[in-house]
């Protein structure tokens, strides 16, 4: 089992959501974020004043996926999160040693 | 001609409360006086609430809506105990007396002028409440709460009252001489910008500035506010005729043109310098052209207030640049710069375009515009000069029964929390 998360500019949100469930993913987090990367900020300019803002508003997306569904996942979200220009976002995968769900108490595969 | 008369009658009514008579109220007047009181009252809440709210940081937007509101309040009753009295009562060339304290004598009957003194009192009320909201800020985001009260309340009996009796009263010496200041440039906005100014230096920047951003958080609120100041200026200014007549509706098109004019001015100086018309430029335009028009808006006509919303955009503009960005006095909302350069202004060019030549509605009998021009500058340096001092003066004798600013750590936890134990915002 694997983590993925993906951090993709706010306005590609619904179309990374509907690309992962086209594969079969059946659940995801969402948060908020802010951040920098190669895209840093902006300027923002108050009655002549001013301000360099660092961190711009992004989408960070959690799911977690079995392995035979990491590669499908992945090819969804960059589908979907691609705009081409700089700022379109990352995509981390990591080991995901367990899962529980805590209605029913099943663990693996079959809690995700 | 008959401009010139308008303008004689209204600034005859302006005197302040004439002779009780036995006569009967005007009802369009009185009707339109009504009105404007409305209007003045809604530029404070919530029009400048809002516009000074959007302008701070999120955890401070309470504190300022409260200290808004509380003015309105606290004014309010200092109004009908001593202040109607003092700046309207009969007195001498530099205050009113006590005989009209606790509104004696105003009756249902009394008349100011061709409406009921009540209506009169009350609009006058709305100005009196207005202008220490403006000083709000030049010393938000830092100031405690009861420091801001008790200088409030000082600083209207010191410095407000009198001055607008110098200027609005038939026996203030400002008025005798003949001094022009049809709504408000010297007792309002003059009277406030320079307040701000000086109690920016006095309590101090606040911690970070100029270092740290402080951009506003909420600028939709500050549009709001702004549009809901440019409706209510026109109780503000055409209210001032103290009459529904023409020079009520010359005011009121003066008023709205100067508005236009100082935020086309100021977006399009934006847009040259900075690359991008901005919505905080184009408002706090339209803010400076409404300030500066205010003296002179029954005294010219609408190229007049073209000329003067024109000018008020350029120089209130340059002069924001200086304060903050050359002089980085912490005035933060600007107060000064817009209302005390747009106030000083507008009295200057009140001279000059009162005069017939330049589409005005006629200079006093037998005085030229450079006469005029030193009567208006003698009118605005003594506005700035009491007030200047008095405001110090009252700020350091408040500072010695209590705190003037909150510790840096309340600072940083923002006023709504620390003071009044509230959050704009459970988002």
């Amino acid at each position: 089992m694997k983590l993925i998360t993906a951090v993709v500019k706010p306005f590609r949100l619904d179309d990374v959501r509907n690309a992962l469930g086209e594969v079969g993913v059946q659940g995801m987090t969402v948060t908020e974020v802010k951040g920098f990367g190669r895209q840093r900020g902006h300027t923002e300019l108050y009655r002549g004043a001013e301000y360099v803002v660092d961190f711009l508003p992004k989408v960070k997306v959690e799911v977690a996926v079995s392995d035979e569904l990491v590669e499908r996942a992945i090819e969804a979200i960059s589908g979907a999160a691609k705009t081409g220009k700089v700022g379109d976002g990352k995509i981390f995968v990591i080991d995901l040693e367990q899962v529980y769900r805590i209605r029913t108490g099943e663990t693996g595969d079959q809690a995700i | 001609m008959k401009r010139t008369l308008s303008a004689l009658v209204a600034l005859a009514a302006l005197c302040g409360p004439a002779l009780a008579t036995a006569q009967e109220p005007d009802s369009g007047s009185t009707a339109w006086m009504l009105t404007s009181t409305a209007l003045v009252l809604m530029m404070t809440l919530p029009g400048l609430a809002l516009f000074y709210g959007g302008l701070v940081r999120s955890r401070n937007v309470l504190s300022v809506l409260m200290q808004c509101f509380a003015l309105c309040c606290v004014i309010s009753l200092i109004w009908v105990a001593v202040g109607y009295s003092l700046a309207f009562g009969d007195g001498n060339g530099l205050i009113g007396g006590l005989s009209k304290a606790w509104m004696g004598g105003v009756e249902i009957d009394s008349l100011s002028g061709s409406i009921p003194e009540t209506v009169f009192a009350a609009f006058q009320l709305t100005f009196a409440i207005i202008t220490p909201a403006l000083i709000v800020g030049g010393f938000a985001e830092r100031t405690r709460f009861a420091a801001m009260l008790w200088f409030s309340i000082l600083w209207l009996l010191i410095v407000y009252l009198p001055v607008a009796h110098w200027v609005w009263a038939a026996d203030g010496w400002l008025f005798e001489r003949g001094f022009r200041d049809f709504a408000g440039g010297a007792v309002v906005h003059v009277n406030a910008g320079v307040a701000a100014l000086v109690a920016a230096l006095v309590i101090g920047n606040r911690t970070g500035f100029p270092a740290t951003p402080m951009p506003p958080h909420n600028l939709t609120m500050t549009v709001i506010g702004a549009s809901l100041l440019w409706v209510g200026w026109f109780g503000f200014n055409a209210g001032s005729a103290l009459a529904a007549n023409g020079a009520a509706g010359m005011a009121m098109l003066v008023t709205h043109v100067g508005a236009a004019a100082g935020a086309t001015a100021w977006m399009t100086l934006e847009w040259l310098k900075f690359g991008k018309p901005s919505v905080l430029g184009i408002v706090t335009g339209m803010v400076a052209g409404l300030g500066t028009i205010t003296p002179a808006s029954g005294f010219v006509g609408p190229m007049g207030g073209l000329a003067i919303g024109l000018v008020a955009g350029v120089v209130c503009f340059f002069a924001t640049q200086f304060v903050k960005r050359k002089l980085k006095i912490d005035d933060s909302l600007d107060v000064f710069p817009v209302h005390g350069v747009g106030g000083f202004t507008g009295l200057l060019l009140t001279a000059v375009f009162s005069s017939p030549a330049l589409d005005g509605l006629g200079l006093p009998e037998g005085v030229g515009i450079g006469g005029q021009l030193v009567t208006q500058l003698i009118g605005a340096v003594a506005t700035l000069v009491w007030c200047g001092v008095g405001t110090f003066v009252i700020l350091k004798v408040v500072n010695l029964v209590l705190p003037l600013r909150v510790t840096v750590e309340q600072e940083n936890e923002g006023l709504d929390l620390v003071l009044h134990e509230e959050r704009g915002y459970s988002l």
